[in-house]
């Protein structure tokens, strides 16, 4: 049997305490976390950086290293640092050595990285080893270029190899969420079918259970089963609940893609164990070409908002026509009065408490007491997102609905009104890149730290 | 005619990673799910949506009562027209579709 500890969906979300300790009394053979996704948007892979704080994930890393300690086994993270960037694996590993350094303690660590330089992913595309995956934006060598990241998903045999190093703790750059669980039971001989099912379930923690945010998940897998405990008080697991979260950020409930191959769950049963516990079996693996996902990001634009209030009722109900005209004419300013051509930057104005999350879509209108303007400048540069700011910032303060009444003002909540944003990054690779070798995309260094 | 979100118990959404939105419509029951999946036209759901219908991806779900819908989000989530980071808005488009 191999028991595999999950704390919680990710580092930085938290976990239960009392159900950590239960855990580690129950001796498993490995702690796995996620530290990471593309959930929060480009900006993190598009810096290299983490999207949790410092201190929280300080805090929570420091309580899993005393976890692996106390059950003596090895702890693996995956898509450290949000993204999983070399930058962001770096912060991590800084991160464990000061943990080591306060307990005086030091410990193996297994770094692998997943980044990909531009020049690989440029050569994988001439060499045509590079397909797309539905809906892919068009790439070139000159887009490629462009991004500031690029990573590639690393699954279970790339963690496996930083397992075999016989590290004690493994800091992986970008991984699939479920390689980090998936790895040691396949190297065991566990039916790589119940394995992949088991970690698509456990990649979240008790999140396939009641009291979901309580984080501690226990996975014992046999050759052919995998039994499913949720370990906080009032978290249990029922067949509704494991099948269910397939569903979880999925477009296809039944079908996973990982490295080497897909997931089939459609034949997959869940069988309830006592305990609040869930015994499932039946999910096929079905091998195909080796070839990992990659992640790229890069600079799209920079932004400046701005966020003002109307209240006037007669400016609630024209809210529209009034964005729209100051829109134009403060479009037609800035090409007046910067040497920005058409192209260079855009203004939109969105209306919230009218359609800002549905824009177009959105099928119900209705009376607000108030309307939010959020001005959003997108330019080339910083420089001229700011200018355009504030040749914005007037009309969102004054632009009256006629010519002929008296000046209206609106409400600002800031001074200045103007706030920069820095970069906009954007998602512009959804492809994967076939591999000859799993380990060529990819770089392990082992530390003693 | 009822709205989908009378009928079902809750009905969420979320990115499937940056390029699509899911939209899971839990029925409760296995008479509310006969009601949505008989109800819900997947041509209607998609013009909502502002996708293709040939785009949409649909799971009716008897086991767990549950319809699932999946599209391909007309902005890439985190691009400059991109209004909604985690795709959680988009399931009052669906719970808001009055049922055939």
């Amino acid at each position: 049997m191999t028991r595999i500890l999950v704390p919680s969906g990710a580092l930085g979300l938290g976990y239960d305490a009392d159900a950590l300790a239960r855990g580690i009394a129950n001796r498993p053979d490995l702690i796995a976390i996620d530290g990471g996704s593309t959930d929060s948007g480009p900006s993190y892979l598009g810096r290299g950086v983490s999207k949790y704080a410092r201190s929280s994930t300080k805090a929570e890393w420091a309580g899993l290293i005393d976890a692996r300690a106390r059950a003596g086994c090895p702890l693996v993270i995956g898509t450290a640092g949000t993204c999983g960037s070399g930058s962001a694996v770096d912060w991590l590993v800084e991160i464990t050595r000061e943990c080591l350094a306060e307990r005086g303690e030091t410990a193996r660590i297994a770094v692998l990285k997943s980044d990909q330089p531009a020049a690989r992913v440029i050569g994988a595309l001439e060499a045509g080893r590079i397909a797309p995956l539905a809906p892919a934006p068009e790439i070139d060598a000159e887009l490629i270029e462009s991004c500031t990241n690029i990573v590639a998903l690393a699954g279970a045999e790339q963690i496996d190899v930083a397992l075999a190093t016989g590290a004690e703790i493994v800091i992986a750059g970008r991984t699939t969420d479920t390689a980090i669980i998936a790895a040691l039971p396949i190297a065991r001989g566990v039916d790589a079918g119940v394995a992949w099912h088991a970690a698509k379930i456990g990649e979240c923690g008790a999140l396939c259970a009641t009291n979901p945010q309580s984080g501690v998940l226990q996975l014992d897998f046999e050759r052919d089963t995998c039994l499913i405990t949720p370990l906080a008080d009032g978290a249990e697991a029922s067949p509704h609940t494991v099948s269910a979260h397939m569903l979880y950020e999925n477009s296809d409930p039944f079908r996973l893609y990982e490295p080497g191959g897909y997931l089939d769950v459609t034949k997959a049963t869940y069988a309830q164990e006592a305990d609040g516990a869930v015994r499932i079996a039946g999910a096929v693996w079905v091998p195909g070409p080796y070839a990992v996902k990659l992640e790229g990001a890069r600079v799209a634009g920079y932004q400046t908002v701005l966020l003002a209030l109307l209240r006037d009722p007669r400016y609630v109900a024209a809210a529209e026509d009034w964005a729209a005209d100051i829109v134009a004419k403060c479009t037609a300013k800035a090409l007046a009065r910067t040497r920005a051509e058409p192209g260079d930057f855009g203004i939109e104005i969105r209306l919230i408490g009218k359609n800002a999350t549905l824009g177009g879509l959105e099928t119900r209108a209705g009376d607000p007491v108030e309307i939010g303007a959020l001005g959003i400048v997108t330019a080339k540069t910083q420089g001229l997102a700011a200018e355009i700011g504030k040749l914005l910032n007037p009309y969102l303060l004054h632009h009256p609905l006629t010519r002929e009444e008296e000046q209206p003002t609106f409400a600002f909540p800031f001074s200045p009104a103007e706030i920069d944003r820095g970069a906009v990054h954007e998602f512009c690779l959804n492809h994967v890149m076939a591999l000859d070798d799993p380990m060529a995309a990819f770089s392990l260094e082992v530390l003693d730290a | 005619m009822p709205d989908v979100g009378e009928v079902a118990l809750k009905v969420r959404s979320k990115n499937a990673g940056p390029f699509w939105v899911t939209i899971d419509i839990f029925c409760g029951t296995p008479e509310a799910f006969a009601r949505v999946r008989d109800g819900l036209a997947t041509a209607e759901a998609a013009r909502v949506l502002g996708v293709p219908t040939q785009a949409l991806k649909r799971f009716d779900i008897p086991e767990l009562n549950v319809v699932k819908l999946s599209a391909p989000r007309p902005a890439v989530q985190g691009t400059v027209a991109d209004r909604d980071m985690h795709g959680a808005g988009w399931a009052a488009l669906i719970a808001e579709m009055p049922l055939d």
